[in-house]
């Protein structure tokens, strides 16, 4: 009991004395807003204190057009009076003269052929009711007169009234008001009527610690309940992952590139021995810039990448076609990364080797968004350029990465690309969904590549790989889409990126 | 990259699939995509469409699990007397080459017609880019009288009945009216003359690579005789085609002969010429990184399908994929298996290193965190409609976007606009930022394209004082001054916006954002808008 009444808030201490009495007595006794009143018989809930009972008041009443009628009359009445006065009139005619909208007329006409009030006969309205029915007071507007009235004293007879009337335009309303009661528990009734000692301190104020606080006390805070939520600002959650898989990078002694996005088709697919006719070069998968040519880097390396591709260079047969100029300054949004790649490997100075690169970077495709695909979404990509550089080492960076990702479980299958040799598919094992998902290209590019770039005595390992899908599961994201929708309320919510 | 898709019993008949023969099957390169109780669904990449039918796969299955190691060898009979086809010089700029063939002994049953038709299907759609480049026939050998001729004629000489119709029409009504017509119709629009095979009683064959005619191109389960050919603009795929689809029927039981092309030279296809191609041990292990002796170099490759004799390895005429030697010792990698390998990291010391635009976005960000603000990540394509928000002439678009998607944005206040609208309904306030590229037209670049980072701020409700309160809190952190010049901009209100200075270089603006621009977006709180390009300012941190 002395617990309770030490952690009883201002507002609580202020209804107590008035707990034998009814919400709206405590409203007025405590000279407490309604507001106040309620919340505090909510705490004094939580507390056992008292147990509510929450019934819901509906009370009928005027509308906008309600008010209107009530004072000028329903429409159906004041159209009696325009029939009477124009008989065997047309509908037009009569729509015309009475100056009503289009809805009144037809709702106050519906109501006078309902009731046989009127009749209409080829398109024209006369009077068909006697002149004492017409007299006599229409239900609906008896009912007018009622309101405002508390549904529940409503005959069936009028509920139906209601019905018709709600139906129509702003006449009526239903008002809803919840209404609190409640009762007092053991504990309540024990309490109820005190007067409870008010002196007891609220919030510490400046001068508490100037002058000291003497023999009062605290008033005791009740620390379980729920307190309203703040937000912080935040790195976008796709963001933070990214910060971490370039820390892994960069502390394995990987360099980052950059690059544009906007690529001539010589980088993006020449460069890397995907011949012109390839598949990836038709507008259902790659991007293409509209009225944009670009331009070719110099002769030198343009000339190697032509050879390569129609006679072949480095023991290599080619693809055996006559290559075009005009395909290759084709500007498209770049479908992986490893342009880059190419790029920094054209223009690294020999004395530079060996080295490593990697990027973490946004690639397009030509694709409709589903769940499983986006037509804009990251690559994390990477190189080792070296004399003496292999598979099996290839196979252990992959590993290694992903491993710091979290998959323990990472496999290997054999795949294709144009500009690899031996190429390797990679998969990780998804905890979640418990299944492997594939997730994408490595291998070592093809002497084809290596000649063209930068001469056939060294080796390049490559990869790159959807990067949204690594982080899936550690955002429990089912639908890709997701990562980009934006939705304020779930970034608000969303976790960081906490692996360390 | 290709689904295949074989009847489980059929390749069950000579390969029973257990655990172990599904773990080969996928580190054989062909991922297993689907199998159920009639069918076994693989997927092939596209260098290899040898595999794409049941026999060619098999082969090359059986060789992988040592069933049947080695070279395989297909015999050719000797050609008959006017098995020939005439190439006349008028289809050469049209459809200029073509290889054909004749198999008997078939016995045909209504699964393997089936087979074949798939597999006809799946090589003009890959290997012949939906017959672009090579399309391929089969018709009974009976219905024609040799010698043939491959010719173009004018397109509205050509009459005949193509195959599924009941009566003659002409070449332009079939590409309109007959659904393989309707479909690859576009390869022939573009020329007066369309290619045709004819018989040596002028009857017309085919009109490749559209449709053969019902007369002679019906295969029924009668037919033990096949002719085939192959057209296409491109010879290699050609004869390629026509490689894999004679194995294959030779696989099923059928007799290979030859035809004699006569083009501006005389030769015989199919050509079953193996290539030989030099492999070095040391070139397998640095590749590799896997020790190997020549034993066993010989043994993994002859496991895929080729033989090994002293530095030389012969492969069969189908492996036109091998350009070189590296695509060898890719074979000789898979026949060890990917999962044999023990990955591991090599010693080669570099230094890593962020790029520094990458650290300074960092560092922006985290300054604008820390005021509260939430990190936004936006595509960088917007949606039709969108670019008429902020007009400029220098807005890229992308050609055929399968979505609504169909501009590269060239500011970030776009998006930034689209998300607030979506989030109208989420608890407020609303501060957002986001820092991305955007794109403009630019001839001098490489690709002609203008790419600049750019950085947005976004408060709802706000005004222009809070906006500004927020720029001085970020330009006092990177240590930069910044000056304001009034200046009125598109959709913001006139004496509530401003551009904002760096050493006399406009590099953004802010500002309050006009109600009646938020009303046709729908946003229905008030918006305050910075935007600056991060490029000028990333130069001047120091």
């Amino acid at each position: 009991m002395e617990n309770i009444i030490n952690s009883l808030s201002s507002i609580e201490r202020a209804i107590i004395p008035h707990l034998n009495k009814n919400v709206d007595e405590i409203i007025e006794k405590s000279g407490l807003d309604k507001t106040s009143v309620l919340r505090a018989i909510m705490f004094l809930e939580n507390k056992g204190i008292l147990k509510t009972n929450h019934k819901e008041k509906r009370t009928v009443v005027l509308g906008i057009n309600g008010i209107l009628y009530k004072k000028n009359h329903l429409p159906e009445r004041r159209l009696i009076e325009i029939i009477e006065n124009n008989q065997g009139k047309n509908l037009q005619e009569i729509a015309h003269k009475s100056g009503m909208s289009e809805n009144e007329f037809r709702a106050a006409l519906g109501v006078l052929k309902e009731k046989a009030i009127i009749e209409i006969k080829d398109g024209k309205i006369r009077i068909s009711a006697k002149k004492e029915e017409i007299m006599r007071k229409m239900p609906e507007e008896e009912f007018l007169e009622k309101i405002p009235v508390s549904e529940e004293n409503l005959k069936i007879e009028d509920k139906m009234i209601m019905k018709k009337l709600l139906s129509r335009k702003s006449i009526i309303e239903i008002e809803s008001e919840k209404i609190t009661s409640f009762e007092l528990t053991e504990l309540g009734k024990s309490l109820s009527g005190k007067n409870i000692e008010t002196e007891l301190i609220e919030e510490v104020t400046p001068k508490m610690i100037k002058e000291g606080i003497g023999k009062k006390k605290f008033r005791k805070y009740d620390l379980s309940i729920r307190v309203p939520e703040i937000n912080g600002g935040s790195i976008h959650y796709v963001n933070q992952a990214i910060e971490y898989a370039k820390k892994i990078w960069t502390d394995m002694g990987f360099k980052e590139m950059n690059g544009s996005m906007t690529e001539t088709s010589f980088w993006n697919f020449d460069s890397l021995f995907t011949p012109q006719d390839h598949p990836a070069r038709e507008m259902q998968d790659t991007f293409f810039i509209k009225g944009i040519s670009g331009k070719l880097p110099d002769k030198e390396i343009v000339s190697k990448v032509k050879k390569a591709h129609e006679s072949g260079i480095e023991g290599s047969k080619g693809w055996k076609y006559s290559w075009s100029e005009e395909e290759a300054k084709k500007v498209i949004l770049r479908t992986h990364t490893t342009c880059l790649s190419a790029r920094t490997i054209a223009s690294i100075k020999k004395e530079n080797l060996p080295a490593k690169f990697f990027s973490i970077g946004k690639v397009f495709r030509n694709e409709t968004l589903d769940w499983s695909h986006l037509f804009d979404f990251y690559q994390t990509e990477g190189i080792v350029i070296d004399k003496n550089v292999n598979f099996v080492q290839l196979l252990g960076y992959l590993k290694e990465f992903y491993k710091k990702m979290g998959f323990e479980k990472i496999r290997f299958r054999p795949s294709y690309f144009p500009y690899t040799e031996p190429s390797v598919e990679i998969e990780i094992f998804h905890p979640g969904k418990q299944k492997w998902l594939e997730l994408g290209g490595a291998g070592i590019f093809r002497p084809e590549v290596t000649e063209s770039l930068i001469g056939k005595d060294y080796k390049i390992i490559a990869w790159g790989q959807g990067f949204e899908r690594i982080i899936i599961d550690y955002y429990k994201i089912n639908d890709l889409r997701e990562m980009y929708s934006n939705d304020i309320k779930k970034l608000r919510e969303s976790k960081n990126w906490m692996k360390t | 990259m290709a689904n295949i898709t074989f009847p489980r019993k059929e390749f069950e008949s000579e390969i029973k699939i257990t655990n172990e023969i599904e773990k080969k099957i996928n580190l054989f390169g062909t991922p297993l995509e689907f199998m159920n109780n009639e069918e076994i669904n693989i997927e092939v990449f596209p260098n290899r469409p040898d595999l794409y039918t049941i026999q060619g796969y098999l082969r090359a299955l059986k060789a992988f699990i040592g069933k049947e190691k080695g070279l395989k060898k297909y015999n050719i009979n000797k050609p008959e007397k006017d098995y020939k086809v005439y190439v006349e010089k008028q289809v050469k700029d049209i459809r200029g080459h073509t290889a054909c063939a004749i198999v008997k002994g078939l016995k045909l049953n209504n699964i393997n017609i089936k087979e074949l038709m798939n597999a006809q299907e799946k090589l003009s759609s890959t290997l012949g880019r939906n017959r672009k480049k090579m399309g391929l026939g089969l018709y009974p050998l009976e219905k024609i009288k040799f010698p043939i001729t491959y010719t173009a004629k004018n397109s509205k000489e050509i009459k005949y009945i193509a195959l599924g119709l009941n009566e003659e029409h002409t070449a332009e009504e079939i590409l309109k009216i007959h659904p393989t017509g309707r479909k690859y119709g576009h390869l022939l629009e573009n020329h007066k003359m369309y290619p045709v095979f004819i018989d040596k009683n002028k009857k017309i064959m085919s009109m490749p690579p559209i449709v053969n005619s019902e007369e002679t191109g019906r295969i029924t389960t009668n037919t033990d005789e096949l002719f085939i050919e192959c057209t296409g603009t491109e010879k290699s795929s050609v004869e390629k085609a026509l490689i894999i689809m004679t194995t294959t029927l030779a696989d099923m039981g059928g007799k290979i002969y030859p035809m004699e092309i006569i083009d501006h030279e005389k030769y015989n296809t199919p050509d079953f010429t193996t290539q030989k191609t030099k492999i070095s041990l040391s070139n397998v292990e640095n590749t590799i990184g896997v020790k190997l002796n020549e034993k066993q170099v010989g043994e993994l490759l002859s496991r895929m399908g080729h033989s090994y004799k002293s530095g030389i390895v012969e492969s069969p005429a189908w492996r036109t994929d091998i350009l070189h030697e590296i695509d060898l010792i890719e074979d000789i990698t898979i026949a060890l298996g990917y999962d044999q390998l023990s990955p591991s990291i090599p010693k080669i010391s570099t230094v890593g290193e962020e790029s520094r635009n990458s650290i300074l976005k960092r560092k922006m960000s985290s300054i604008i965190a820390e005021i509260e603000f939430d990190e936004i990540s936006t595509y960088h394509l917007i949606k039709q409609g969108e670019e008429e928000y902020f007009k400029n002439k220098d807005i890229i678009e992308l050609l055929d976007s399968k979505t609504e998607y169909k501009f590269l944005r060239n500011n970030l206040i776009t998006p930034m606009i689209r998300i607030l609208s979506e989030n109208k309904d989420v608890e407020y306030p609303h501060k957002l930022f986001e820092i991305g590229k955007v794109f403009s037209k630019n001839l001098q670049k490489e690709t002609g394209v203008e790419e600049e980072e750019h950085l947005i701020l976004a408060i709802s409700p706000s005004n222009t004082t809070t906006i500004k309160q927020n720029i001085d809190y970020i330009f006092r952190k990177i240590n930069i001054k910044y000056s304001i010049k009034e200046n009125n901009f598109p959709n913001l209100i006139d004496g509530r916006c401003a551009e904002i200075i760096v050493n006399n270089k406009q590099v953004g603006y802010f500002g309050e954002v006009h109600p009646n621009f938020l009303k046709n977006v729908g946003i229905k709180m008030p918006l305050a808008i910075a935007e600056i390009n991060l490029e000028n300012i990333y130069d001047k941190i120091n």
